[in-house]
């Protein structure tokens, strides 16, 4: 019988010679990752120890990473002395995947990672993170997990009691359309999934789509999978995931994709038409509650977010400085732009990226999770209306609960920012916003 | 037999259990405070421990979806609350398992407000309005777990093992 990608891996993982969905396993971590939430995975990595007469020993060091993302700089004192708890831990235990507050080596977790090499198709990534699911992107098996999970992990190198989940087969095919992108079709598969449609499940992407799809779409892909509750989102890697790991991640040594086999048994299979798609916007306040732009149409915003693990990459940033290149951000409008690395800052300082949103008016922010989860800057206010790259739109996600989240590709953001009010990037682009 | 103290709907997420401003706040024992924080009367209500321990809370489905924040279980089970469920997230669910937060899967139950339930076996029953309604098991896995009595002590137990052999 045929295995699906996540099959082969977990069987691999675990020493086993195959597996199948539904077994458990208990698999070898490959890479194990926290950001500020490391302060507590801490706690509770000591407290394993506690009464057992045995030395607290991180199973492998170097596959630990600890990236800083959630809120940086500080926006307290509390969260500094975390991230201070954090730092000296790193040092005490050799930890050399972290990275710190930095303009050049800092980021987002989900950004740092593969731009580092650390992601390898075929590995098995834990993050203390829901969107540890982007990494699928690049053939791994990446889910996100609690906090004292991490500190098993650390402890002991292996994931304990992991179900094998089943995999739902995704099929994108077609071209997509201008102004349509990775956020368009990933938004509409949520909607179709609904937020717990892939619950206990991963989503395996194929089609000719996927295949065009450069590395950063894919990861918009697979970060928001967990969105319809998805253990995990991968593609297969390809000839593509071998580009992006030389070219861009600086990897040289060997690299072995993990491919499903032609007969894999899927839970089912969901086909989408990537030709015909429009926009698409997820309403408050819930993902799944996604329509066309057509439907949502000139509602007015007060802030438009452009960033995150989900959309704060290079090409999401060259779209949007596109379409606001010699324009200005409308009257009452706020448009919050956060790279997701400071790696991306670079490129796109040197590409006239970042002068382009300042000169229309845009607050260019340093890499990190920025507004995202209402924990750190660009609060919304009693009433506001947020237009965002980001990926969740639930009550009080940007940190007031009287507020509303729309989702959206950063083509409409930039569009958006410019008019006040939700606007479809393909009527601008032919003249029709000022 | 508890009462319902609360009654939710579907896709209540971590940010509605336990709001994003309050995660540089991780110690279990710090935690509690800021459960449901931004349902101010429900917050304040468990905050004067007017809600007695062993209370439920009946949700939809896809309870606890959206982050991994743990935050999110150590404030329930600081209020040693039950949550009874028509389904939900994963992360949660393993959260849950692994802190010893009492999650009970019942795809059909239905209860209001002040409803008085009783879990009996695999069943849930509201007293109130005398339905019984069906439980899904937690698998073996996760059940081994929750025998060991959360995942510190499972842990520490195969550390224990391992150190000895």
């Amino acid at each position: 019988m045929g295995k699906t990608v996540v099959e082969k891996i977990l069987a691999r993982a675990s020493g086993r010679t195959a597996v199948s969905a539904g077994d458990v396993v208990e698999p070898a971590v490959d890479l194990a990752m926290s950001h500020e939430n490391g302060a507590l995975v801490i706690n509770q990595f000591l407290e394993i120890y506690k009464g057992t007469g045995l030395t607290p020993r991180i199973w492998d060091p170097s596959r630990l990473a600890i990236i800083f993302d959630h809120r940086v700089p500080a926006e307290s004192p509390k969260t500094a002395t975390n991230q201070k708890k954090i730092r000296e831990f790193v040092a005490a235990n050799g930890i050399a995947k972290f990275h710190d507050i930095r303009g050049d080596l800092g980021g987002i977790c989900h950004q740092i990672l593969p731009e580092n090499g650390y992601v390898r198709p075929g590995a098995v990534v834990l993050g203390t993170d829901s969107h540890t699911t982007s990494h699928g992107a690049l053939g791994a098996f990446a889910f996100g997990i609690g906090a004292t999970e991490m500190a098993s992990v650390w402890a002991l190198g292996t994931a304990l009691n992991v179900e094998v989940p089943a995999t739902i087969k995704v099929v994108v095919n077609g071209t997509l359309p201008p102004m349509v992108g990775a956020k368009d079709i990933i938004l509409h598969l949520v909607g179709l999934l609904t937020a717990e449609g892939a619950n206990f499940r991963v989503l395996e992407f194929h089609g000719d789509t996927i295949r065009a799809m450069p590395t950063s779409g894919r990861l918009t892909l697979c970060n928001m999978s967990v969105e319809a509750g998805a253990t995990s989102g991968i593609v297969p890697a390809d000839a593509e995931t071998l580009r992006y790991l030389r070219e861009e991640a600086g990897v040289s040594d060997a690299v072995t994709p993990v491919a499903p086999d032609a007969d894999a048994t899927y839970l089912r299979t969901v086909e989408i038409d990537a030709s015909k798609l429009e926009p698409q916007i997820a309403c408050p306040h819930t993902v799944d509650n996604v329509k066309p732009i057509g439907q949502v149409a000139g509602t007015r915003v007060h802030q438009v977010v452009i960033g995150s693990c989900t959309n704060g990459r290079l090409d999401d940033l060259e779209v949007a400085a596109g379409i606001v290149r010699g324009k200005k951000v409308a009257q009452g409008v706020r448009m919050l732009v956060f790279p997701a690395s400071g790696r991306i800052y670079t490129q796109a300082l040197l590409r006239g990226l970042i002068g382009d949103f300042v000169q229309a008016g845009a607050v260019v922010m340093n890499p990190g999770c920025g507004p995202c989860l209402g924990v750190h800057e660009g609060a919304l206010g009693d009433g506001e209306t947020a237009l965002s790259t980001t990926n969740r739109n639930f009550k009080g996600r940007m940190g007031n609960p009287s507020s509303d989240v729309y989702l959206c590709s950063p083509a409409v953001a930039a569009a958006s920012a410019l008019t006040g009010v939700i606007t479809d990037p393909r009527a601008a682009r032919a003249g029709g916003a000022q | 037999m508890s009462q319902v103290v609360l009654a939710l709907g579907d896709d209540v997420s971590t940010d509605v259990i336990y709001p994003g401003r309050y995660m540089a706040t991780v110690l279990p024992t710090e935690t509690p405070q800021f459960a449901f924080a931004d349902l101010a009367a429900f917050n304040a209500k468990l905050k004067a421990k007017q809600v007695p321990q062993g209370s439920f809370i009946v949700a939809g489905k896809n309870f606890g979806c959206g982050s991994s924040r743990e935050q999110a279980v150590s404030t329930l089970k600081g209020h040693e609350l039950i949550i009874v469920a028509k389904g939900f997230a994963r992360i949660f669910t393993q959260n849950a398992v692994n802190l010893g937060l009492n999650i009970v899967e019942a795809p059909e139950v239905e209860a209001a407000e002040g409803d008085e339930l009783e879990i009996q076996g695999d069943e849930v029953i509201n007293v109130t309005r005398g339905k019984r309604f069906p439980v899904v098991p937690l698998p073996p896995a996760r059940q081994a777990l929750i025998a060991a009595g959360g995942l510190i002590a499972y842990t520490r137990r195969r550390l224990l093992a391992h150190a000895r052999a």
